[in-house]
């Protein structure tokens, strides 16, 4: 907050110099390159960020298949028709309970693994151990979500999946976990930390890194045992980490990867699984109600902008830093 | 005082067996799925059938290895899907300079202008179904630049980039712009080399992204002859297509190969880049992750 607001006042004298009449035309030409340099960029922006962001207009319209890009803007008027529409559907709560459920299980779950692992992980001496270690928990993060759905696919299968032959013999019978509503989540949630746990530790790693071991021998010296050392110093020195981070996720709430969703559900499961982003495809996409589509889109871009906004303003107060 | 110290090391010692378990249950959780997933692509059909499989290969055997690549859509696949990672990284990286330094340069007339517009798109998005009709308005598909122009920027990287740029002395900057280098220049042979170590994290992130990127192929591309590696895994993986097993030959079905492991090998081969590339890089990744953590 401080350093902003010493920040500010600053960028806006300069905004004033360079905002007076007449040294327009000179900065414009001091600038040349600069402009010219983001000539193409803010080419990029515009057509595929900005133009697409006016196109929502056609949720407020009848958006017909085949009408390209003049379609955007000269459709038919009809007001919220598809706003009420999308309102009054079983869909809205459905939707809304699964993309929060699947987003607040995988913070519940996912969020303090990480921590844990890192703390672990640190209280290793050998260097070398601590690095192979952190690398091959690295590896699935980096696998393409293409790839883990098809393991866990496959992993799952009744007949010759590695978990039900585990089960079988303990002589458990096999089940269908992919067609089970009861079980979409806990896949969803338990594969997601699997993926993220190691590489989304490296940061708290680092922060444990960085105490001073001055730190570690005063509390040594003490006669603190390595719990109490985790308690007392440890844990403390990464709570702004943990903080922000903690902040961060809550920003991303109710945008569930739609790739993850996408490959996983199957119509036995919609019920628990069906979020805002599949649904959006299979109407546009898949069925051709366009602006139907948008309009459901455009609810979940709302929600999204209003769940980041706030989140990015309390990450401003609680540690200086904004997120962007 | 004897006691004490007795009492203290018991306690160190089930927390140190604490933290090996845990330790040992997460390195095994992270390797187990894909050491498994090699032993099964090897091993013999039959032995997989029957489930003998459990962690290394059982009559080691390379057909179902052979018949995966033996099929030449998985190498057209591949082939695109290199052609996409290395010409789309290039164009991201280099885009993602060339927003990065203007908005660095405290001067720029149009700086605070430009940022909004940037930082705006983080917040609200036009959403899937604008984009779309966008993209294949402008006729992009069914062609390679409609896999490469959709994400061509991250604004979060960008910002990653501005950051290290801005962490430029000013003074180098003064007396380049003194000796008369414009900004092209200046850009290119002076604050580009000296970012480097950034730029080397934000090439390591759009390369892995463009590699496993799967979405914009599978809302753009329909032709197989353009289809990246990820599309094609999933018809093998996800759709359980049999389009390989049915290129082989009787005799060879007769061996009696599982469907199974023909998708197993699929994620070997799909998998061996990155298992190879992560390991090298990942003093980067370090870096990397402090990169987003702290920006003002």
């Amino acid at each position: 907050m401080k350093a902003d607001l010493k920040k500010n006042p600053k960028r806006k004298d300069t905004a004033d110099k360079n905002g007076k009449k007449g040294s327009w035309k000179k900065s414009l030409k001091r600038d040349k390159y600069l402009l010219l340099m983001m000539f193409p960029v803010m080419l990029y922006f515009l057509i595929f960020c900005y133009f697409p962001m006016t196109g929502l207009w056609m949720a407020f319209t009848q958006y017909n298949v085949g009408s390209g890009l003049k379609g955007l803007y000269f459709s038919d008027f009809v007001g919220f028709k598809w706003f009420s529409q999308f309102f009054q559907s079983v869909y809205l709560w459905r939707l809304l309970r699964n993309t929060f459920l699947l987003s607040f299980y995988s913070l519940i779950f996912g969020f303090p693994i990480p921590i844990l692992f890192a703390v672990a992980v640190t209280q290793l001496k050998g260097k070398r151990v601590q690095k192979t270690i952190q690398v091959s928990t690295y590896l699935p993060y980096f696998i393409s979500t293409v790839v883990v759905c098809g393991m866990i696919n496959n992993f799952l299968s009744p007949s010759s999946g590695i978990i039900n032959q585990l089960l079988n013999k303990i002589g458990i019978e096999s089940i269908n976990f992919m067609s089970l509503p009861q079980w979409f989540r806990a896949i969803y949630v338990i594969s997601g930390s699997w993926q993220s746990f190691g590489f989304n530790s490296i940061i708290f790693v680092a922060a444990i890194m960085g105490i001073s071991p001055d730190l570690y021998e005063a509390m040594e010296v003490d006669g603190a045992n390595k719990r109490q050392v985790i308690w007392h110093l440890v844990l403390p020195s990464i709570k702004p980490t943990i903080i922000l981070l903690l902040i961060m996720t809550l920003g991303s709430m109710m945008s569930v990867g739609f790739e993850k969703v996408y490959l996983l559900y199957n119509t036995a499961v919609y019920e628990t699984a069906d979020v805002i982003q599949t649904y959006v495809y299979r109407q546009g996409i898949m069925s051709n109600n366009y602006s139907y589509a948008a309009a459901v889109g455009l609810f979940n871009s709302v929600i999204n902008f209003t769940i980041v906004f706030f989140a990015n303003r309390l990450s401003r107060k609680v540690s200086d830093t904004a997120i962007w | 005082m004897f006691k004490k110290l007795r009492n203290k090391t018991i306690g160190d010692i089930i927390f140190d067996l604490i933290v090996y378990v845990f330790l040992f249950v997460a390195v095994v959780v992270c390797v187990y799925p894909f050491l498994y997933v090699v032993s099964v692509s090897v091993s013999s059909g039959e032995a997989v059938n029957k489930g003998l499989v459990t962690l290394l290969p059982v009559d080691l055997n390379f057909d179902a290895m052979k018949t995966v690549l033996n099929y030449k859509q998985l190498w057209v696949s591949y082939g695109n899907t290199i052609f996409y990672t290395i010409t789309g990284t290039i164009l991201n990286v280099f885009f993602t300079c060339l927003a990065a330094y203007p908005l660095s340069r405290k001067r720029f007339c149009l700086r605070r202008q430009f940022n909004f517009l940037l930082a705006f798109t983080m917040y609200f998005s036009g959403g899937l179904i604008p984009i779309y009709i966008v993209v294949t308005g402008l006729g992009l598909y069914n062609s390679r630049l409609s896999v490469i122009l959709p994400v061509l920027i991250s604004a979060y990287n960008v910002m990653i980039c501005r950051s290290a740029f801005e962490s430029i002395s000013e003074e180098l900057f003064e007396e380049a712009a003194l000796e008369g280098a414009n900004d092209i220049y200046i850009m290119g042979r002076i604050a580009v080399p000296l970012i480097k170590p950034t730029l080397a994290v934000l090439t390591l992130y759009y390369a892995v992204a463009r590699y496993n990127d799967f979405f914009n192929a599978m809302l753009y591309i329909s032709d197989k002859k353009l289809e990246p590696l990820q599309l094609f895994l999933r018809r093998i993986l996800l759709e359980a297509s049999t389009e390989i097993m049915q290129t082989t030959s009787i005799e060879m079905a007769a061996a009696s190969q599982s469907t199974i492991q023909v998708r197993y090998v699929c994620i070997v081969v799909s998998v061996i880049p990155i298992m190879l590339v992560v390991p090298l890089v990942q003093k980067y990744l370090v870096e990397g992750t402090m990169l987003g953590a702290v920006k003002g």
